[in-house]
């Protein structure tokens, strides 16, 4: 199994390392050649204007398109889970649009607002998990496609599938819990 | 729920990486910045360059200049507050920016005492030309570190200095067997504990840009091979003929900063670059990077 992180901007070191503990071989990926033979992908966390703008400049964006749409398992957190979505609904950014998410952008608030929660996702066991939240996105509106994963005590949407497609508002690759990861890989692999 | 944790200090930092900090003085630079690809901006009333012009004290922005840039944009603000100056940070933690920058571009306001930065809840970054330096801000709270080099010269020179030296620092702590840790932490004036998980994890325990001299797409790849997290970059953007363009392509650069060719590619046609300043022709009194300790 062969993992490629997007590697334009953001926290896709950390993603490595996850995936790296998981010994699963994995590849960063800054240009359009390097989706060749993937297994999966992972958008992780930075600025989505700057990773959307990057994406652009050397077509990225539409070979990830393509590729989701023949199938590719894909894992966004919180700016990859901007790009993900179908519509973002503050923001004039363009996301890759192949989930039938609406997301906020910044939907917490600025920096001072970032927090930390736990977080029952009942598909990864009783036991709860670290939700990190950093001027995190939220999912406000799910198509019937698309199964909640998580939610926040007031009802918020912070995690959500769709398929192949996984995407969550915290930073799953901030904490030492793998189990997030590794039901991606379950994805991935086609048990999940 | 927990706001001001260590860790999403310190996170907000890793959503940083591989990026461009650009220093900005008024809403239309702060759009330039982000349209260029931007992951956050540094709100200020005069780029480094002007301030060294000008001479005198210089203070924290008006609010006013630090509001109208935070409408402007989406991505994450900074703003600096002097050393020392804990009144300042209050303030700007008051006005909701995302980081702080306690930083020897302004002209300090305590001679021996930096920021407490542990008391507030928005994270801060600090300037650093050695591994001691950079650990001793740690310890006082800094989520975020950035090498010195020298402000609003357009000369990476400094910043090359100050990078090597904490790389080499952290080689040589990674090297060095534990017996003598107490002694290098003694002589590096840095807090035993940090000095122990850098020679246990061989990095920093906060990401660190490169800052102070950027004014080329190259310079920012120069840093990135370096070992930098990212880059900011100061006066070398809007003191340039072209900002916009060049804007874009530090970003690139950054981003594709073991490629050759992309570097190449995006260094045509940039127009002027900032004018210079050689380090030796400034004044002992006038460098900026001397001040805190």
């Amino acid at each position: 199994m062969k993992i490629g992180v997007l590697a334009l901007q953001g926290a896709f070191a950390e993603h490595i390392s996850v995936l790296h503990r998981l010994e699963v071989e994995t590849l960063p990926v800054r240009l359009p050649h390097q989706l060749v033979g993937l297994d999966g992908l992972i958008i992780p966390g930075g600025e989505s204007t700057t990773i959307t703008s990057l994406m652009l400049s050397y077509n990225l964006r539409a070979d990830i398109s393509r590729m989701v749409e023949n199938g590719l398992p894909v894992l966004g957190t919180c700016a990859g889970m901007i790009l993900l979505a179908r519509k973002v609904s503050n923001d004039g950014i363009e996301p890759v649009a192949v989930m039938g998410i609406t997301v906020r952008r910044n939907a917490f608030g600025r920096q001072r607002e970032s927090f930390e929660t736990d977080l029952a996702i009942p598909v990864l066991g009783e036991k709860p998990f670290p939700g990190v939240f950093i001027r995190a996105p939220l999912i406000e509106q799910v198509t019937d496609k698309v199964e909640v994963l998580a939610r926040l005590d007031n009802g918020t949407i912070v995690a959500a599938r769709q398929g192949k497609l996984l995407a969550c508002a915290f930073h799953p690759e901030l904490t030492d819990d793998l189990r997030f990861h590794q039901y991606f890989l379950s994805i991935v692999s086609g048990e999940q | 729920m927990e706001t001001g944790t260590w860790k999403v200090k310190t996170g907000l930092a890793q959503m940083l990486k591989g990026g461009v900090i650009m220093d900005v003085v008024t809403p239309e630079h702060a759009k330039i910045a982000e349209d260029a690809g931007a992951c956050a901006v540094m709100a200020l009333e005069r780029v480094p360059a002007d301030i060294r012009a000008a001479g005198g004290v210089a203070r924290m922005a008006d609010p006013t200049v630090i509001e109208a840039i935070m409408k402007a944009v989406t991505i994450p603000v900074m703003a600096k507050c002097r050393i020392g100056h804990f009144v300042e940070a209050q303030a700007l933690e008051a006005l909701g920016v995302d980081y702080i920058d306690e930083s020897e571009v302004l002209t300090p306001a305590d001679e021996s005492h930096h920021v407490w930065k542990h008391d507030f809840n928005v994270p801060f970054v600090c300037g650093c030309r050695n591994l001691g330096e950079a650990l001793r801000r740690i310890g006082e709270g800094a989520a975020m570190i950035r090498t010195k080099g020298e402000a609003g010269t357009g000369n990476i020179v400094e910043a090359v200095r100050h990078m090597r030296t904490v790389m080499d620092e952290i080689r040589k702590l990674v090297n060095m067997p534990e017996d003598e840790l107490m002694a290098e932490a003694k002589e590096l004036g840095a807090p035993f504990e940090l000095v122990k998980e850098v020679h246990d994890t061989g990095k920093l325990p906060v990401v660190n840009f490169a800052a102070g001299g950027v004014a080329t797409p190259a310079d920012a790849a120069l840093m990135m091979q370096l070992g930098a997290d990212g880059v900011f970059v100061g006066s070398g953007i809007f003191k340039s003929s072209n900002p916009k363009v060049r804007a874009g392509a530090i970003v690139k650069a950054t981003t594709h900063y073991q490629d050759p060719q992309i570097i190449a590619e995006v260094s045509k046609n940039l127009g002027e670059a900032m004018p210079g300043l050689d380090i030796k022709q400034i004044k002992p009194e006038e460098l900026l990077a001397p001040r805190g300790w």
